[in-house]
Formats: C-alpha cells, sequence, structure tokens
C-alpha cells in the first residue's frame, strides 16, 4: 500500500509537470537568445485549441501535437516580428500576445467546447516499467512525457555542447559581439522565438489531447504564467527546470493526496492551493539573495531589443 | 522589398501621439475584416461595437462605469512603467483593495457614518500598497524579479479572496453561498446620475488622472523616474536612488489598484464575491500602453478599452458573435500600437533610391 | 391561427392578466423571453441543461414567444447590464439561471416592474421575481443508492467543487444513499476549489483513484473527471447532463436537470395571466431532475433495488435526510423518526457519517 501510494504520487506529478517542463524548456531557449517572450499563456492556448481540432476531427495524438506546435509557433511569430522586427517593447509585446491568445483561443474554440474525444493511451516502457516502485511511476506514461525527458536532453546538449548553442548564447551575453563576428543575430532569435512558441503550443496539446482531454476556455489556467516562473526559479538551467516543475507538480498533487486520504488538518483548501505559488515566490527569494547565480545564469541582453548594421 | 527603413534624426513627437490613432484605426479595420469573415455584416458590427455603447446617457454612463477601474489602474501602473518596474500582478492588488475595503465596511455593518466610505477607501489604498510592498521588498532586498512575484501574488490573492467569502465573511443569512452581506448604504459610493450606476468612483479615477499627470509631468520625482527608465546609467551618475524608484513604481501601482478595488465592491457589486476577478488587473496594461503611459492618453485609452468590453458583451446579445472577441481585438490594439511605435524612432523610405540603398538600424 | 387572430387573443388574455403584465399581453409581438448563463454552453453540463430547456420551450410554445439567450457572462456588476439590456429591448421574461445572477437581478427587477425575473438557484424573490431550484440531493442518494452496491472495496471517491448548499446536500444525500446499501462505505472528498479547472479535476481523480476508490461522483463540470475514469475501467456517476458518451462503459448514470416542464408551465401562466411570484422547488417528482439510463454494466438486482428507491422517492415515502443522520463527529442531526426540515437542509454546513473529508472551516 505504502509503495503504490509512493509510486502513484510520483506517477501523477511527473505528469502534472509535463507541460510545465516543455514549455519552460522552450522559453529557456528563446530567453537564452535574449528575448523575454510573457506570452506563454496564450500560446499554451491557441496550441491546445489547434491540437484538439486536430485530434477532434480524427487526426492522431501525433497529428494533433504537430498542429499544436504549429499554432504555437505562428503566434510566437507574431511576437518576434513585433520585437525583432518592430523593435517593439518585450514585455508589452509578451502581455499583448498572452491576452491576444486566451482570447483567440476561445473565440476559435467554440465548436469544440467540452468535446468529447479519445484518451492517449501511455506506453510503458520493456522491462524499466517492470523495476518495483520506480517502474511504474517512472516508465509508464504517455509519449509526451517522455518525449519532455528528451526534449531536456537534447536542449542541454545544444545549449552547452554543440557550436550553435554556443553562438545563441553569445547572443543572448552580447548580440553586438555576436553580431561583429559575423552572427545573424536577429535570424537567430527569430529561430529560438519560434521554438519557444512551438514548444508551448506542444505543451498546450499536452493538456488539450493527452492531459485532460478535452478543450474547454480557460483551461490552460495561469499554467503558461507558472511555466514563465520555473525559468527564473531554475536560473536557466535545463536541470532546474526539471526539478521545479516536478516540485510544483508534486506540492499540487501532495495537497490532493492529502485530502484524499482523509486527513484532518484544519487548514482551508485554498490555503493548500495557494502553496505552490507561495513556494515559487520564496525560491524566487533564495535564488536571487546572491546575485551571482543570477548574474552568471540569466542571459545579459534578456528582454533588451537589438539593432544591427551599426 | 523597396521600403526600406530609416533612423529619424530624433524621436518623432508627432508620431508619438499619431501612433495610437493608427493603432486604433487598424484595429477598426482589422475588427470590419473579422466581421465580414465571421459572415456578419461590418457595418452592423461597427454599430454595436463603437456606437451602442454611446447611443444614450445610459449607455455612456455604463462606458464611464467600467473605465474607471481600468482609469484607475492603468494611471498607477504608468507611474512604475516609466522607470521600467514591471508590475504585472495589478489584479492582485485590485482584489486586496477589494479585501481591505470589504473588511471595513463588515466591521461597521450597521453603523451609518459618513466616515465609512473615506475609511474604506483608505483601507482599498493601504490593501492595495500591502499587497505592492511584497514584490518592491523583495526586489530591493533581494532583487526577485518584479514580474514573477506579482503575479504568483495574483492567485495568492483571488485564493485569499475565495477563503473568505467561503469561511470567515459568509454572510450567515446567505444560505451558505460564497458571497459577504450585501453592504449598507453609507458604504456604497454616492451614484452621480440618478438612475445610472455611474458613482464617485469615477470623480476619484478623474482625480487620480490628475494627480498622476501633475507627478509624472510636472514634479521632479516624476522626471527622476523617467530618467531610471530610459537611462538607468544615467540615473544612477546623478544620483537617483534606484531603490526608491523602485518603491514608489510598485507603491503607486498598488495604491491605485488598490482604490479601483474599493470602488468595484463599494459600487456596481456592493458585496464581496469571488467574481471580485475580472482582470481589469491584466486589461489596465493595455491601456497603460496604449495611453502612452501618460494619464491623458490613459484617460481616452480606458474607455475605449471599456468600449471594446462593452461591444464584446452587445455584439454577443445582437449579433451571437462569442464574447471571446472582445479579447481578440483588444490583443489586436495593442500589437498595432507596439507595430506603429517603431515609426516614432524610424521612418519609411523608397529603398530604390541607391542613396538609400541599405536600411539603417540606428538609435536615435 | 392567423396573425389578426392571436393577436385578439393575446390582447384577451392581456386584459385578464391585469395591469402588472399588461404591457407584456398586449404588445404586438410575441413574449420575448431571454435567457442568461454565465458559462459557455458547451456539450455537457449547468448551462447546457438550461440551453437544453430553452429549445424544449421554443418547442413546445414556440409560436407564441420568442427568445434570445447571452452565454459567458461574468456573474457580478456585467450581468446586472446585460439584464438591463434586456429589458431595454423589451424582454418581458428573463430567465437568469445562476447565483451569481442573484443580486443583479434583484436591483434590475426593482426598476422593472412590468417585466418577470425568474434566478436560478437563489433565494431573494419579489412580486416580479421568482427563484426556482431543484432537489438535487434525491438524485443524489439514487446515485449513492448505485455507489454503495457497485463498488466492491466500499471506497468510493467524491471531487467537490465549492462547499455551496447544493454541493453539501448532493454529498450529504450521496452518503445517506451509499450507507443505505452499504454501512460501512466511506467516502474520500477531494475539494478542487473550482466548478472548471480540466486538469485540476483530471489530478483529483486520478489521486482518488489511487487512494483506491473504485466508484466516484463529482459536483465540478466533471467531463475530464469521467474520461479519465473511463481510461482506468472505474465507475462514475454523472451530474448535470447525461454524460454516458464520455463515459460510455464505466458511467452508470447521471443526474440530469431538466428544465423544460418547469419552463413550459412558467410560460404558460404568464401567457394565461396566472404567473405568480414564489420559490418553486421541485424534484423527482415534479421532473426537474431526471436519472439518465442505467449503464448495461449494473446487474438486475441492483437495478431494480435502485428503481424501488427512485419510487419510493417520488411517492415520498423515502427522505434521504430521514433520521437518523448523524454527523462525522457522532452527533445526532436529525433523530430517528423525523426528516430534516428546509431550513436545516439550506443551512446545512456538515458532513454526514460515512465521509472521509472536511468542509473548508473559517
Amino acid at each position: 500500500m505504502e509503495n503504490h501510494l509512493i509510486t502513484s504520487i510520483i506517477s501523477a506529478t511527473i505528469i502534472c509537470g509535463t507541460p510545465l517542463i516543455i514549455v519552460a524548456i522552450g522559453t529557456l531557449v528563446a530567453e537564452k537568445s535574449g528575448v523575454l517572450n510573457l506570452g506563454a499563456e496564450g500560446m499554451m492556448s491557441v496550441g491546445a485549441v489547434a491540437a484538439f481540432a486536430v485530434a477532434f476531427s480524427g487526426g492522431s495524438p501525433l497529428l494533433a501535437v504537430l498542429a499544436g506546435m504549429a499554432a504555437g509557433c505562428a503566434m510566437s511569430l507574431l511576437f518576434g516580428f513585433l520585437t525583432l522586427t518592430m523593435l517593439a517593447n518585450q514585455v508589452a509585446s509578451g502581455l499583448a500576445l498572452a491576452i491576444f491568445g486566451v482570447g483567440l483561443s476561445a473565440f476559435i474554440g467554440k465548436p469544440f467546447e467540452s468535446a468529447p474525444i479519445g484518451i492517449v493511451p501511455p506506453i510503458p516502457i520493456p522491462v524499466l516499467a517492470d523495476i518495483p516502485v520506480i517502474g511504474p511511476a517512472l516508465f509508464n506514461h504517455q509519449s509526451l512525457v517522455y518525449f519532455s525527458w528528451l526534449l531536456v536532453g537534447a536542449v542541454i546538449w545544444f545549449l552547452y555542447r554543440s557550436r550553435w548553442g554556443l553562438v545563441l548564447r553569445a547572443v543572448g551575453e552580447s548580440p553586438s559581439a555576436a553580431h561583429s563576428v559575423g552572427y545573424k543575430v536577429i535570424a537567430l532569435r527569430y529561430a529560438a522565438v519560434a521554438f519557444g512558441g512551438a514548444m508551448a503550443g506542444v505543451g498546450g496539446a499536452f493538456m488539450s489531447v493527452y492531459y485532460t482531454p478535452l478543450w474547454a476556455e480557460g483551461m490552460v489556467a495561469g499554467r503558461g504564467w507558472i511555466a514563465l516562473a520555473l525559468v527564473v526559479f531554475a536560473t536557466w538551467r535545463p536541470l532546474r527546470v526539471v526539478l521545479g516543475a516536478y516540485l510544483f507538480g508534486g506540492v499540487m498533487i501532495s495537497q490532493l493526496f492529502v485530502q484524499g486520504s482523509g486527513l484532518k488538518l484544519d487548514v482551508p483548501a485554498q490555503f493548500l492551493s495557494a502553496l505552490p505559488y507561495a513556494a515559487t515566490i520564496i525560491v524566487l527569494v533564495v535564488i536571487s539573495r546572491n546575485a551571482n547565480t543570477i548574474r552568471l545564469n540569466s542571459p545579459v541582453s534578456l528582454g533588451q531589443p537589438f539593432r544591427a548594421d551599426s | 522589398m523597396l521600403l526600406k527603413l530609416e533612423a529619424r534624426p530624433e524621436a518623432s513627437q508627432r508620431m508619438r501621439y499619431l501612433s495610437p490613432l493608427i493603432a486604433v484605426a487598424l484595429t477598426l479595420a482589422g475588427s470590419l475584416v473579422l466581421f465580414a469573415l465571421l459572415g456578419k455584416s461590418p457595418i452592423e458590427g461597427f454599430k454595436v461595437f463603437f456606437i451602442h455603447p454611446i447611443r444614450d446617457l445610459y449607455s455612456i454612463s455604463e462606458l464611464l462605469l467600467k473605465a474607471t477601474p481600468l482609469m484607475l489602474i492603468a494611471v498607477g501602473l504608468a507611474v512604475g512603467y516609466r522607470a521600467n518596474v514591471w508590475n504585472i500582478g495589478a489584479e492582485g492588488q485590485y482584489i486586496l483593495g477589494a479585501i481591505f475595503a470589504t473588511g471595513v465596511a463588515l466591521f461597521f455593518q450597521g453603523v451609518s457614518s459618513i466616515w465609512v466610505l473615506p475609511a474604506m477607501l483608505v483601507a482599498g489604498v493601504l490593501g492595495g500598497v500591502v499587497w505592492a510592498a511584497i514584490p518592491a521588498l523583495l526586489r530591493t532586498r533581494f532583487r526577485a524579479n518584479e514580474i514573477l512575484v506579482t503575479l504568483m501574488l495574483v492567485y495568492i490573492a483571488q485564493l485569499t479572496a475565495s477563503w473568505l467569502v467561503h469561511g470567515p465573511w459568509k454572510n450567515p443569512d446567505g444560505f451558505n453561498f460564497p458571497a459577504t452581506y450585501m453592504f449598507d448604504d453609507s458604504a456604497l459610493l454616492p451614484v452621480l446620475i440618478e438612475g445610472t450606476r455611474l458613482n464617485l468612483a469615477f470623480l476619484i479615477a478623474l482625480t487620480a488622472l490628475g494627480a498622476g499627470y501633475v507627478f509624472l509631468q510636472r514634479s521632479f520625482y516624476g522626471y527622476q523616474m523617467q530618467v531610471a527608465g530610459q537611462a538607468e546609467a544615467a540615473a544612477r551618475y546623478a544620483g537617483y536612488s534606484a531603490k526608491r524608484t523602485i518603491w514608489i513604481g510598485l507603491l503607486a501601482g498598488g495604491a491605485m489598484a488598490g482604490t479601483a478595488g474599493m470602488s468595484e465592491v463599494a459600487g456596481p457589486m456592493g458585496q464581496l464575491t469571488e467574481s471580485i476577478s475580472m482582470n481589469y488587473g491584466f486589461a489596465a496594461i493595455i491601456v497603460a500602453f496604449v495611453g502612452r503611459l501618460n494619464p491623458v492618453g490613459i484617460l481616452f485609452s480606458s474607455i475605449l478599452m471599456a468600449m471594446l468590453y462593452l461591444g464584446g458583451e452587445q455584439a454577443q446579445q445582437y449579433m451571437n458573435l462569442p464574447s471571446s472577441i472582445s479579447k481578440v481585438f483588444q490583443g489586436m490594439l495593442l500589437f498595432f500600437l507596439l507595430a506603429a511605435d517603431l515609426f516614432i524612432g524610424y521612418r519609411l523610405r523608397l529603398g530604390s533610391n541607391p542613396f538609400f540603398g541599405k536600411a539603417t538600424w540606428k538609435t536615435t | 391561427m392567423s396573425y389578426d387572430h392571436r393577436r385578439t387573443r393575446r390582447l384577451f388574455t392581456g386584459l385578464v392578466a391585469g395591469l402588472g403584465i399588461a404591457a407584456s399581453a398586449l404588445a404586438d409581438e410575441p413574449l420575448k423571453t431571454c435567457f442568461l448563463y454565465s458559462n459557455p454552453i458547451g456539450e455537457s453540463g449547468w448551462t447546457y441543461q438550461h440551453e437544453l430547456a430553452r429549445k424544449e420551450l421554443v418547442a413546445a410554445v414556440g409560436n407564441k414567444i420568442t427568445t434570445k439567450f447571452v452565454e459567458n457572462i461574468a456573474e457580478g456588476p456585467d450581468a446586472e447590464r446585460v439584464i438591463r439590456n434586456f429589458v431595454q429591448e423589451g424582454c418581458k421574461v428573463i430567465f437568469t439561471p445562476s447565483f451569481g445572477f442573484m443580486e443583479p437581478t434583484v436591483k434590475v427587477a426593482r426598476q422593472a416592474p412590468n417585466v418577470i425575473f425568474l434566478n436560478g438557484s437563489g433565494y431573494k424573490t419579489a412580486s416580479n421575481l421568482g427563484v426556482y431550484n431543484a432537489r438535487y440531493y434525491e438524485g443524489r442518494y439514487l446515485e449513492g443508492v448505485l455507489a454503495g452496491a457497485m463498488s466492491k472495496k466500499g471506497v468510493v471517491g467524491y471531487v467537490g467543487a465549492f462547499p455551496i448548499p447544493e454541493v453539501l446536500q448532493g454529498l450529504n444525500a450521496f452518503a445517506q444513499g451509499m450507507r443505505s446499501v452499504n454501512p460501512n462505505a466511506q467516502i474520500k472528498l477531494i475539494w478542487v476549489n473550482a466548478w472548471y479547472d480540466p486538469g485540476k479535476e483530471r489530478d483529483a481523480a486520478s489521486t482518488l483513484m489511487k487512494l483506491g476508490v473504485d466508484v466516484m461522483a463529482y459536483a465540478t463540470s466533471g467531463v475530464s473527471i469521467v474520461t479519465t475514469a473511463e481510461e482506468k475501467g472505474v465507475y462514475t456517476l454523472g451530474y448535470y447532463s447525461d454524460v454516458s458518451k464520455f463515459g460510455p462503459k464505466t458511467n452508470l448514470t447521471s443526474i440530469m436537470h431538466t428544465w423544460g416542464p418547469y419552463y413550459v408551465k412558467v410560460i404558460e401562466d404568464v401567457l394565461a395571466g396566472r404567473w405568480k411570484s414564489g420559490n418553486v422547488v421541485g424534484g423527482l417528482r415534479e421532473g426537474m431532475i431526471r436519472m439518465a439510463p442505467l449503464n448495461a454494466a449494473v446487474p438486475a438486482d441492483v437495478r431494480e433495488r435502485f428503481v424501488r428507491a427512485e419510487r419510493d422517492l417520488i411517492e415520498g415515502k423515502l427522505h434521504p435526510f430521514a433520521g437518523p443522520v448523524i454527523d462525522q463527529d457522532g452527533k445526532e442531526r436529525v433523530p430517528a423518526g423525523k426528516v430534516l426540515s428546509v431550513e436545516e437542509l439550506n443551512s446545512m454546513n456538515y458532513l454526514v457519517q460515512g465521509i472521509d473529508g472536511t468542509v473548508p472551516k473559517k
């Protein structure tokens, strides 16, 4: 029983954290290039509705995810055009994207409001899934959960092992220096922003097609914002994003387990619901206290526009 | 493409004021296209969105009522945004203002005194200030990013309001429904025009805009904030305190948002319920930008924004369109504005002229 | 029926009706009936059921009325404006089916004495404002009977939204029904503090299933709970609408809100000039709620037991809160031989025995 519960809590935590990881990793790459896009919530919403529309019309889950990816990507390119080509304020543009995306998703999602679609079954990984306790907790998930792990691995490799990753980080640190040695700063930033949007779209697709599965207005319910917070929480380190997402998911899931086990906590349910947000603030304070952790990891040019050809 | 961008020798003042108008015009054009795409008559759509809300005195009073909290919050946010202090959690400060004001109203339940309302106003301001002081303290003491802290505090504020109306402040005669008592008349803002809901808060908002104008355009602190926003190094060099800038920026936003929260519970709501969170705090961000972070501009942009809200309602009521169309237009408006702003610093040139061959992307 | 003839008839009923509603009956046009919904209509749920009822109304008395609805209006100040707009454009009967619309409805009703208002699930009335509600808990009792009979482990899950009276009554009636079949069965309860957050609901459902429940009920929008349970082969008991399409194998039944007959009656009364304000509460007997067809998975003996309980409830032989009703702390809330009074029902703020959870307290 004890083991079974541990397995369950870990498994549920992983599922809860998955959309956060995917979206946050995408955002992290965009931010590493020096672009701050606060529009994750909007891109996720549009991704969620696009993916659901495809799944509802009979498309496979893979096709649905691709649709979500494309939709998120398109949204981010709109942002890219404003901030990179038109040199608009990144904070304002991101917020506009968030508001616009949430509205647009509700608008185009009208016909799909709480319509039924099939479940995407989990895929147990042979052998590994049979390990006691850990096996079913870690290795019996839907494909996108494994994708989130591969994504983290790939991004770590890309950022810290590949040449283009180095260039991307250089662009984020000092765009003028990168430009002067001949790299196309704007093009690279476009690519990073598009990647961030694509991943936000995948995160949205996970919500509507894999997780619930249904489309309902406002179903992203703040997860895009939380993903943004996670990136800072993680001081722009991919592995810490994973840690943060699972921590967040863990707090969320454990409070449900505490309630469900009938433990008579004399604490209002709202306090428990507020815990993950309070925890994010506290961790933010703890990591920000030391100026070096932030300074060493945050992209120096984050949020500042760049004009080439000077 | 033959068109090329060229930096202006100096920022165009004319464009600075023209750009919101261009954005409005483009949003209008965009909305007409959208109506046509949806198979609705664009003329009908235009009428419903932009004429209906001002067709008679009652409609105008509703428009101003809706614009009031946006005005209040946006002018507070403008103070911070000018100095690059990014308070995006005004929604939370607004809720706290509502909570504090409700606390006073419930405490004085049954006491009819002219001091109840002023006390509620002070409490509302205080509530917003307390909630904004948290990110200010965390930013100045621990360098914690205010964008995230203010945002997380929105969720906590919403849950706090939810807890209060489900728990300690629930109306005991209200059949267990999550709402406080309806406030006494002495805790309700007086109505300005008989037969409408437009109340004193509108005048408070106008006063706030006036005060904001004096502070931002005419005072030394306001000037310091602006310098801090535009040229951090220069501000440091001039010995302006960065910490003070952050505190002023956040607290101003909090105080105004708190006032808006108070005016909502003491105005059209008349009680505290969970539906206090109306996302005015987020919409006000658009209002602040479209209004050029300038109180005069905010006056107009808040009315425009209110119009989009009411227009969305009307579009649903009379044209059978989903009300989310409001948000689409609101997003569109800000996009167009941000894009049009490029032309404050740049101008378009025909690129065919060999002398202007390549685009020059320079700051002014 | 020719136009003129109809007009004469209406004129006649108008005169009979007296001044209060004469205005509506005198008008040339059919009676304009307007509906205000707090959520998008969607494919199931509270609002969806009201929309079904509106369609039923149109089908029944369509030529004598016109209807319109506005959906997704936030509860609070915005609602007041929309209701006023309804009045301005000539709506003569206005349905506002949401508790959050009560105060705005009260305010507008005060200023529009010639218009009839009907607020669903509120409690404040006026001469031109009636309220209506259903004894949802009767259906919950029946669901409890099914849960008690179908749960092999005797552990049943319940996802709560907010502890408002409708939810608490339903939850307690469910427990009473469940314990009438299996006195040892327990309910595991999770509050998600949302009516509508599919992600959270799904997490709560998975958590309950992992905690070993084999039957689940909910008071939230619920669709994601039903689909999640279907995936794991856990039985569900639906609410608001017939949700069997989301869980064809595992959804045992649902409590359906069926407002249609009531709406038809209201409009017929208004047209005939005999409508009177009041607090209308209906249950299984009046057809304000109905149970969706039982799933094939329900065996014959359980089916029989269910049907018997349903009949007894309709005939008034059975009351979900017939004493003894004992709360979680062992306190006797209703002594044997008595039933819970309406006042006690409305102010219910405790959980009965058999529920493993808490009501969020002060």
